[in-house]
């Protein structure tokens, strides 16, 4: 494996194979010197077209982890305002000398392209509405640490699915991994042809609340045109909010999870973010132990640790 | 002089096996003559000229991508003899001596004739008309907004009343901005997959309807652009058999490829309407073969390489198409000779009114003619068009242009 483009590369042993070094990589991330050597001498560099904070820096501590050099481009400072097109930047940065670019970019297969133009390894941090392989990884890290396994999990996926990579790829991930997942939103964020997803679909969210081992909320996405397609904002939350009336409705042992950021009040509730049955602070530390795994997975191969 | 030897000459009477003279710039006779210049059609097709009723050729204002000698470089590679050239440059052909200029740049590059199409709004924007009777007066017969719709009804109405009087013809674009915004491929399977918003067939479909109905009133020569969808089909069928004066066309690319070559998320599959599913693919192709669809029509959009090194929903829509549409047309679908100049040449000379193009070959027609090889396989790579952006590019192909005359001299020639 080169690159990581989309979950759509990996089969459920290559997870699994990932999962695994994580799970490893995990335990590093306790120890008192939370670092090793494994990636020393080489040099990773982060290309964020698109701006983002806990991606980035999710990469970059994991990066630094497993002792590697790093590199850092954000187009606010960068040539890309003076016009300089994607294919020149990635061009300048790779002659630098560089071994592994981690590229997040608004446009759908954003670092497929830059992957057929350079001669280093590419990880996909988010292209567009495609895909966000690293997200699913981490989700289901975060979900197989809970629960053991996915088999047989029930997982409903809420919001706008339509415009969100988040989605895609744990799509891909989930039911891959053995879970059966439902996705919930009005039919203005479905994706179109649905039915040929190995998903069911429903507008209800109440009705499916009780039988749900996790429940995964996604932003409203505003800048991506989830706006135009609600009829209003309050009229999204009452329907598919989750907030404490609908959190009580949830089994015992069901988690929840979001993606982050979060808009707190819109897609959930403070209280239901900040209640220890949420995972997403456990989401954002297992996304270093997994991106720990995908460097190492694609620079050292199937090296010894 | 010019003598082709053992041709398949198609003339008026249908294809006829023999040698053709051409002196000065007419076909002198359908014989061996006193040439100075002979071409070996070794039993290739000889026809009129290819027109296209649909070529971008950019100038003025877009250099960079194609000008007027480049684009009719191209054109003569192909086959062509004449090229209607699309309206949507800067400033857009909305005034006679813009559409003045654009044929005397023909002129002046003399490998085809360049009939210049004039815009229906003012600058395409949709707001007040263009200087109709100007541009018919520079010669202008075909009136398209091309890149856009007319998104406006109203306005269309005016337009289609006012060229109805004068015989122009309106040609559409159809895609209304609606239901096609912010699409940058077919809204289908391999969209939703990918995350990339589509382009229904419905933004074509629902404009198309909608025009037709102004057509009936009007009673204006309607010219349905690059038809991409079998729902489009089925409403041009409709309106012919009910009479409408309406005409369409369909391009090589949408002949030959459906949306899942989007799945390479290459550039050079991006265009408007775009690729859709293989059930359009075979909708258009049999509309083509069964005459529902009149003619094919290139929609010749070059961009420069640098353009198109960008992520697939950055990428400029159109593909080029002059020097690839006449073995495209062939590998897509099955013609006889006559249904293939019908198609390429003769219609497409009579809906754009150009007189001396897309005539059988006969004794004192003018020399613009072509000779094609319909059996040669060859594999594109590098075009004359100043770009390359081409879908078939390392597609192999049936049909060759082995040579091509415009105005008794010979524009293009195979090296053999």
């Amino acid at each position: 494996m080169k690159h990581l483009l989309s979950m759509s590369d990996l089969d459920r042993a290559a997870i699994e194979e990932l999962l695994d070094l994580a799970d490893h990589f995990a335990e590093v991330l306790d120890r008192d010197i939370p670092k090793v050597p494994a990636m020393r001498g080489a040099t990773v560099a982060t290309l964020f077209f698109e701006t983002s904070t806990r991606t980035r820096l999710s990469f970059e501590k994991a990066a630094k982890a497993l002792s590697a050099d790093l590199l850092n481009f954000t187009p606010s400072t960068s040539s890309l305002s003076k016009g300089e097109s994607l294919k020149d930047t990635v061009l300048t940065v790779q002659a630098m000398g560089v071994d592994l670019m981690v590229v997040r970019h608004g446009a759908v297969g954003a670092p497929a392209r830059v992957a057929s133009w350079v001669d280093c390894s590419v990880v996909n941090a988010g292209d567009g509405a495609h895909q966000h392989p690293t997200q699913a990884l981490l989700d289901a890290l975060t979900i197989r640490r809970r629960f053991g396994k996915l088999d047989g999990l029930r997982i409903a996926i809420v919001g706008d699915i339509r415009n969100s990579r988040v989605a895609r790829s744990n799509i891909d991930a989930f039911t891959t991994l053995g879970a059966s997942v439902t996705l919930v939103a009005p039919p203005t964020l479905l994706p179109f042809h649905v039915d040929s997803y190995p998903v069911a679909t429903t507008a209800d969210l109440d009705s499916i609340l009780g039988d749900l081992d996790v429940v995964y909320m996604l932003r409203v996405q505003l800048e991506r045109g989830s706006g135009p397609v609600l009829p209003s904002l309050p009229e999204y939350v009452s329907r598919f909010g989750l907030d404490r009336r609908r959190f009580l409705q949830l089994g015992k042992e069901a988690v929840v999870m979001h993606p982050g950021p979060m808009n707190r009040g819109i897609e959930i509730a403070p209280d239901v973010a900040d209640d220890p049955r949420s995972l997403i602070t456990d989401q954002v530390s297992n996304g270093v132990a997994t991106r720990m795994a995908v460097l190492f997975r694609l620079l050292k191969g199937k090296g010894q640790l | 002089m010019i003598t082709i030897h053992d041709a398949l000459i198609l003339t008026p009477d249908g294809p006829v096996p023999g040698d053709l003279t051409v002196e000065g710039d007419r076909i002198a006779a359908l014989a061996t003559g006193n040439a100075d210049t002979h071409i070996d059609a070794r039993g290739g097709w000889v026809g009129p000229g290819l027109v296209d009723l649909h070529t971008h050729l950019r100038e003025p204002g877009f250099e960079w991508k194609e000008d007027i000698r480049s684009g009719s470089r191209a054109g003569s590679v192909g086959g062509y003899t004449a090229l209607v050239a699309m309206p949507n440059t800067s400033p857009a052909i909305d005034a006679g001596h813009l559409a003045r200029f654009v044929t005397d740049r023909g002129r002046e590059a003399g490998l085809l004739e360049v009939m210049p199409a004039g815009a229906i709004t003012m600058g395409r924007e949709n707001q007040a008309l263009a200087h109709l009777d100007e541009l018919f007066a520079a010669g202008v017969r075909v009136f398209t907004d091309d890149g856009d719709g007319v998104a406006d009804a109203g306005l269309l109405r005016h337009a289609m009343e006012y060229l109805a009087e004068r015989g122009g013809v309106v040609a559409q674009h159809a895609e209304d901005p609606g239901l096609g915004r912010g699409g940058h491929m077919h809204e289908g399977l391999v969209s939703s997959r990918l995350g990339i918003r589509g382009l229904p067939s419905l933004a074509e479909e629902t404009m198309i309807a909608r025009d037709l109905a102004l057509v009936r009133l009007t009673g204006v020569r309607y010219h349905a652009q690059h038809v991409s969808s079998a729902g489009s089909v089925e409403l041009i069928d409709e309106a012919k058999r009910a009479g409408l004066p309406v005409t369409a066309e369909v391009t090589p690319h949408h002949l030959n490829f459906d949306h899942s070559r989007v799945e390479s998320m290459e550039p050079c599959f991006k265009m408007y309407p775009p690729l859709r599913t293989a059930e359009d693919v075979a909708a258009v192709g049999g509309a083509l073969a069964a005459g529902i669809i009149d003619v094919v029509a290139t929609d010749h959009a070059p961009h420069a390489e640098h353009e198109c090194e960008v992520p697939f929903e950055e990428a400029p829509r159109g593909v080029i198409g002059l020097e690839t549409a006449a073995a495209a047309v062939l590998t897509a679908i099955e013609l006889s000779a006559i249904g293939f100049f019908q198609k390429m040449s003769v219609i497409p000379a009579s809906i754009a009114g150009l007189a001396s193009q897309g005539q059988w070959i006969e004794e004192g027609a003018p020399a613009n003619l072509m000779v094609f090889d319909p059996e040669a396989v060859w594999v594109p790579e590098r075009f004359a068009s100043k770009s390359q952006n081409s879908p078939f590019r390392g597609i192999k192909l049936k049909g060759k242009v082995m040579a091509t005359i415009f105005a008794g001299r010979i524009t293009h020639q195979v090296s053999s």
